[in-house]
């Protein structure tokens, strides 16, 4: 019944020893003038981002239309809350250095769970919302328990287990609750009037941006305080952490059942602003597409993972666009196959980021800054 | 019975598609510690090449020839597709696990997208002899013949590759090296060849599993190497990472389970309990069945 663990020691590599991440935000010390400007930064995008809706902003090629538009403010949204959903996976990976395969699960819980339990048993919006963040606190209770009694790939494998599990009973309909593939709709849901039709997107937006806020900043919280601490402790060497007297396990589970609860807190978000649920968000290749963004962003970056998700939502959503544009369908079959499919791009330049650039967006951006001020530095006497 | 003995034939043929993809990715990963997530990649891309080569020879049906050549082919551009994988990408990343099942993550993603851009996202009817549509009589059940080419083709690999990890040189050091890499090394064996080998030895396996799927189901989809992917790395963790013997008695069980079950429980429920199985090997025994050393705790 002992958990198995690895001694620094051994041959055997795991996601534990694995060389540290680039960490933005432990770089610059408390109370500097550039955490002030930081700080000054966020609100002013967060103001920006909540004067959307408001304003006729468009930016060709990137936004369908202009901010005002419900198409472009449901993209902005789901762009949003992908990008939340890849910072809580930050906060499992990147922080306490665990890779798992199943984070969808936790997602998946907060979409299914919301829709049955407003659609099938016709609560109204905030006990649906609290009774679904009890399950997934649970779940993510129950499934990181067992799971983190091994660790490494083992670990990787048996949340992927898990997660497979939640998707074969969402896809094969066992509790015949789910829809099957085509999903569940919210037609028989009481939902208050502000957070229906095309007319209100604005509001599910707002939700949106008040859901990002509320998860990015709580995973902040959870970085820096002194659990989050010992979380990229135990990542960073697991046996000083023994010597300390803590045990790795319990710090290991609080950063799988604080990632999974959030997760699912995403997820309902997900479900008012998509109006529905698609089994797609169970499947495995969701969770990949999870560790896509947050690598691509930079690992162990907080502003990586939120970027690299809404990049990667973005780029999806837009190449798809450009696949069946004019100028890519009149093009030679090798250029225009390659080109139609979204996600060989992505894929690509995931490789490309992985060989290349190994600190994802964050690192780019941080040598960029150092590029500049060592220029600024030549030329000063 | 009939029922019964078709279930198991079936299973037994499914087992022996979960069988040829698992003993690549299980060598590769007792060797060089790569999960490898692109080799459902090499089903697929397998599968179609040797679907277009069929193709273009016979229209609906094609000739045993056409159908030799479309193997020849789907085993060539597997161990071609995995080359040029491990040449070029993951032996840049050498020593870095988990960058390197990113790449493999990446390099999946692609080229399934690629084949989806290129054949379309719906499954496409698989030019094979008409054999094996054709039945057998066995045991009062009427199988298909191509449930009995799957397990004869498995047999034959697992034949092959006991033997070769026997009685070759190269097998000695690809044991040797799933047993303790750094001591192989420190005997003045470039165990990195041995990388190459292993992973073009997996890709061929896993070109002949994709053409094998295009028979079993009679169709193929650019889904077919990624479903299969998954319970193929169930068969590899419960068999013991880096034991072929392992991987092909865990195929066989795994594929049985879910056969009997999906028939006689209801549909799905042999899939959940193959994956419940996966859960309770790994906090068991974790190191699966089979495997002798703790390793991948």
């Amino acid at each position: 019944m002992s958990t198995v663990h690895t001694t620094p020691t051994g041959p055997v590599r795991t996601a534990d020893d694995r060389p540290t991440p680039p960490a933005a935000s432990t770089a610059t010390p408390r109370r500097s003038p550039r955490r002030h400007l930081t700080r000054l930064a966020i609100v002013v995008v967060v103001v920006a981002l909540a004067l959307a809706p408001k304003l006729a902003l468009s930016i060709p090629g990137v936004l369908p239309g202009p901010t005002y538009s419900p198409g472009t403010l449901q993209l902005l949204a789901v762009c949003l809350l992908v990008g939340a959903l890849a910072v809580t996976y930050h906060l499992l990976f990147g922080v306490a250095g665990m890779l798992s395969f199943g984070h969808a699960l936790y997602f998946a819980v907060g979409v299914y769970g919301f829709a049955i339990a407003l659609q099938t048993w016709h609560l109204s919006l905030l006990p649906a919302a609290l009774v679904t963040l009890v399950i997934g606190a649970l779940t993510s209770l129950v499934v990181g328990a067992v799971s983190l009694r091994v660790s490494g790939i083992a670990f990787a494998m048996v949340t992927l287990a898990f997660a497979q599990a939640g998707s074969l009973l969402v896809y094969r309909n066992i509790g015949g609750r789910t829809g099957g593939e085509e999903g569940l709709g919210l037609s028989d849901a009481r939902l208050p009037e502000a957070l229906l039709g095309v007319v209100n997107t604005a509001n599910l937006y707002w939700l949106a941006l008040a859901v990002t806020v509320v998860v990015v900043a709580a995973v902040g919280w959870v970085a820096a305080s002194r659990v989050g601490a010992m979380m990229v402790a135990v990542r960073e060497n697991e046996l000083r952490v023994r010597v300390l007297g803590v045990r790795p396990y319990v710090v290991r589970l609080v950063a799988f059942v604080a990632s999974g609860t959030l997760a699912t807190v995403v997820g309902m978000g997900y479900l008012l602003v998509q109006g529905g649920a698609n089994p797609r968000v169970t499947t495995t290749s969701f969770t990949l597409s999870l560790l896509v963004m947050v690598v691509l962003g930079g690992l162990g970056s907080r502003w990586g993972a939120l970027a690299g998700g809404v990049l990667y939502t973005l780029l999806d959503q837009r190449l798809g666009v450009l696949a069946s544009s004019s100028t890519v369908t009149s093009l030679p079959d090798v250029l225009r196959v390659p080109l139609s499919q979204p996600l060989f791009l992505l894929g690509a330049l995931f490789v490309l980021v992985v060989l290349f650039v190994p600190g994802g967006l964050a690192a780019l951006v941080g040598r960029v800054a150092s590029l500049r001020s060592r220029v600024a530095g030549r030329v000063l006497p | 019975m009939s029922v019964l003995v078709l279930l198991v034939v079936t299973g037994l043929a499914l087992g022996a598609l979960y069988f040829l993809a698992a003993a690549g990715l299980s060598l590769i990963y007792g060797l060089m510690r790569v999960l490898n997530f692109a080799h459902g990649a090499f089903l697929t891309v397998s599968g179609y090449a040797g679907y277009q080569v069929a193709s273009s020879l016979g229209v609906a049906s094609a000739s045993w020839a056409a159908f030799a050549l479309a193997v020849l082919v789907g085993v060539a551009t597997g161990a071609a597709f995995a080359a040029a994988l491990e040449l070029l990408v993951v032996r840049r990343l050498y020593d870095r696990e988990i960058e390197q099942v990113l790449v493999t993550v990446g390099v999946a993603l692609a080229a399934v997208a690629l084949v989806t851009g290129t054949w379309g996202s719906d499954a496409r009817p698989f030019p094979a002899p008409p054999w094996f549509a054709r039945t057998t009589g066995m045991l009062g059940a009427q199988v298909p013949n191509s449930r009995l080419a799957c397990i004869a083709a498995a047999v034959v690999v697992l034949g092959g590759l006991t033997a070769l990890l026997g009685r070759t040189r190269l097998g000695l050091v690809i044991r040797a090296g799933v047993e303790n890499r750094s001591m192989v090394a420190a005997l003045g064996i470039d165990v990195r060849r041995s990388f190459t080998a292993v992973f073009v030895l997996g890709g061929a396996l896993a070109g002949l599993g994709g053409v094998l799927a295009g028979v079993y189901n009679s169709s193929l989809s650019p889904l077919t190497g990624d479903n299969l992917l998954i319970f193929a790395f169930i068969v590899v963790v419960i068999g013991g990472l880096g034991s072929v013997g392992g991987a092909a008695v865990a195929a066989t069980v795994v594929a049985l389970i879910q056969q009997l079950a999906n028939y006689y429980a209801a549909s799905g429920v042999g899939d959940l309990l193959v994956v419940l199985a996966l859960a309770l090997v790994l906090l068991v025994r974790p190191q699966g069945l089979f495997a002798r050393s703790v390793r991948i705790a």
